[in-house]
């Protein structure tokens, strides 16, 4: 185990730097005017110009000044917003509604699709099976942003059973949360019904029900066990689809995290902010891959001692 | 069944082909076509595909589908000849009519015309980028698959922090940097989502090639074209790619629904396609200010964009299922 985390560890290290590198590579290296687009519709006045250039070193070479900005998010300093105020100051501000979003929306994907996934995998080819294939069809094939403008206008105007923007409290966050989770919601619930029909079919679960197991037994304990690790990782690899759906669905209930704010800073073609805002969202999907990999170390024994 | 392919056989045609009977191996060259076998001319993978689709009734649909969606998109004066860009403020957000079946937009223009308009930016988008990270995916995968060793190490890493920016972000991260506006000439708009999307789009099909070619290349019939001397670029593309080239295939066809959802969303989003190309994403955006007013605004866009996603992701499942040897 011990041995695993490090050497995962040891595969992060250059995937972060390369990472990192490309994002600051594109943003303020390419051939062009690299403050074209950071200033709205307007061109850049010159002490912004001249003290964007201070700050992102953009005079030294490129591997100098890479090296100078990725101290600088080390060391916590994300720069400044259009207006001068601190990017990591709102960052800090914005963070924890996003992370309740994303972990409402986690738990309503694993907990509605793993169950949607168990009922219709046990019950093969029955009215809940074709029930679940259709409804999770249906909700891939309708983009996050259609989803969150149809539930506002139903459930928040019309019906008014939630808040229609965010108000701050836990429970405006719950259709959000539901809007943003559903993709991966219809994704969890084919996987785990495709992993538990395989799964049903084997050795162990055969004999399991000779032993005279319950079926909730052998169904909960032996068979969902080894059906939930490709979920694991589906959840993992998905969470960065999480955080690009989290700026769409703030933008549309106006809540107040960060992917509002690189919703507005789209808005007001402030480029610098949206993607110091960016790329804070992809080094946390790089720390959240991390910890699925070593998560997955804990459930699936085999890994651990790879 | 009507394929003689072992059951423990994975990866689609990389695996299938060492398990080829001899008469099926040699008949590749049509050298021993009639040699005995059941069928007098010999049929590939891709053959086989071709039937079971040819029967499946999700491909026929969804392929009738894409065929309107591209008929839509190649020659939209077939399913209306309004002007989507002739508008009358005085028609602003009225709602559906007999003279205006989908109603009228924010600027009074006639939203059938524009829904039906609006299918050349999404197909446009979506095939080119997957076109785009289909080829560079596979060069790079090959490559990587093919040599091993050093060059492999290089390329996987490359492709590992390409891999790590969820594409939606980095996305924006390459729109915001190279923003278009009203002025732009279309093509150019439409280029930069492209480039914006293929950017990190190829990183799987470079993954599912290596993959492929590592296991290909150690086949027989690949170990023989290098003992006559056949050299590097004709065994890639003769030998080895015919025979790796279904898993791309079919990540291909499902991922196309995914760019044209990305393409929608960043649209929507304000920082995709720019306002004179007409595009579902745009159309939905401006709807957003006035659902309770005007839900038509939203309702015709949206399902046409849903319509479009549901049919490749029938496809994609279909081409899946006829690829997939397991399920024979």
């Amino acid at each position: 185990m011990g041995r695993y985390v490090v050497q995962r560890l040891g595969q992060m290290v250059p995937v972060v730097i390369g990472t990192t590198f490309l994002i600051y590579a594109l943003v303020w290296s390419l051939p062009g005017d690299p403050f074209a687009a950071k200033c709205g519709d307007r061109p850049c006045p010159q002490n912004y110009i001249d003290r964007m250039t201070a700050e992102y070193n953009l005079d030294d070479p490129l591997p100098l000044a890479y090296l100078q900005y990725m101290g600088n998010l080390l060391t916590g300093d994300f720069g400044q917003t259009f207006s001068g105020a601190s990017i990591a100051d709102e960052l800090l501000q914005r963070y924890p509604t996003t992370l309740q979003l994303t972990v409402l929306a986690i738990l309503v994907e694993v907990v509605i699709g793993v169950a949607a996934g168990v009922l219709a995998g046990t019950r093969r080819g029955g009215f809940l099976d074709n029930l679940v294939l259709v409804s999770t069809l249906v909700v891939v094939s309708i983009p996050v942003f259609v989803l969150g403008l149809l539930a506002q206008i139903t459930f928040g105007v019309r019906l008014g059973w939630f808040p229609v923007t965010s108000d701050g409290t836990l429970f405006s966050l719950v259709l959000p949360a539901i809007v943003l989770g559903s993709l991966s919601l219809a994704f969890v619930a084919r996987l785990v019904r495709a992993n538990l029909v395989e799964n049903l079919r084997t050795d162990y679960v055969r004999t399991a029900i000779a032993k005279g197991l319950t079926r909730q037994r052998v169904i909960g304990v032996h068979t969902l066990r080894n059906s939930l690790i490709p979920v694991v990782t589906f959840v993992g690899a998905d969470f960065g689809g999480l955080l690009g759906g989290a700026v769409v669905v703030e933008g549309i209930f106006n809540i107040p995290g960060v992917g509002n704010m690189i919703f507005r800073g789209i808005n007001a073609h402030e480029g610098a902010t949206v993607t110091a805002a960016v790329t804070v969202l992809v080094l946390v999907f790089l720390i959240v891959n991390l910890l699925v990999d070593l998560l997955y170390a804990v459930i699936d024994p085999r890994i651990r001692h790879a | 069944m009507h394929s003689p392919v072992a059951p423990d056989q994975i990866v689609p045609s990389a695996a299938h082909v060492p398990g080829r009977p001899p008469g099926r191996a040699g008949g590749q060259r049509g050298r021993r076509r009639g040699g005995g076998h059941r069928a007098a001319v010999p049929r590939s993978l891709a053959g086989d595909a071709w039937r079971d689709l040819r029967r499946s009734p999700v491909f026929l649909v969804s392929a009738a589908i894409i065929l309107v969606l591209v008929a839509m998109a190649a020659v939209p004066g077939l399913f209306t000849s309004a002007d989507p860009r002739a508008c009358d403020l005085a028609n602003s957000r009225l709602p559906p009519s007999g003279s205006a079946w989908f109603g009228y937009d924010l600027q009074g223009c006639d939203m059938y015309a524009r829904t039906v308009h609006g299918a050349r930016a999404s197909i446009l988008v979506g095939v080119l980028t997957t076109l785009g990270i289909a080829l560079v995916g596979s060069v790079v995968g090959m490559f990587a698959g093919y040599h091993g060793g050093r060059v492999d190490a290089l390329l996987s890493r490359l492709t590992d922090m390409f891999f790590a920016v969820p594409m939606l972000l980095g996305a924006i991260i390459v729109l915001a940097t190279f923003p278009s506006t009203v002025g732009t000439p279309a093509w150019q708009t439409i280029g930069k989502v492209v480039m914006a999307l293929g950017v990190l789009g190829w990183t799987t099909v470079a993954r599912l090639m290596r993959s492929t070619v590592i296991q290909v290349k150690q086949a027989d019939y690949v170990q023989a074209a290098r003992g006559l001397g056949a050299g590097t670029s004709r065994i890639l593309l003769r030998h080895i790619l015919p025979n790796a080239v279904a898993p791309v295939v079919v990540y291909s066809t499902i991922i196309l629904g995914v760019f044209v959802v990305l393409e929608a969303t960043l649209s929507f989003l304000g920082i995709g396609l720019q306002a004179p190309v007409i595009s579902w994403g745009i159309a939905i955006s401006e709807a957003r200010a006035y659902l309770r007013q005007s839900p038509h605004m939203l309702l015709f866009p949206g399902a046409f964009l849903s319509v479009t996603v549901l049919a490749f992701i029938m496809l994609g499942d279909a081409v899946r299922d006829a690829f997939d040897p397991r399920l024979r």
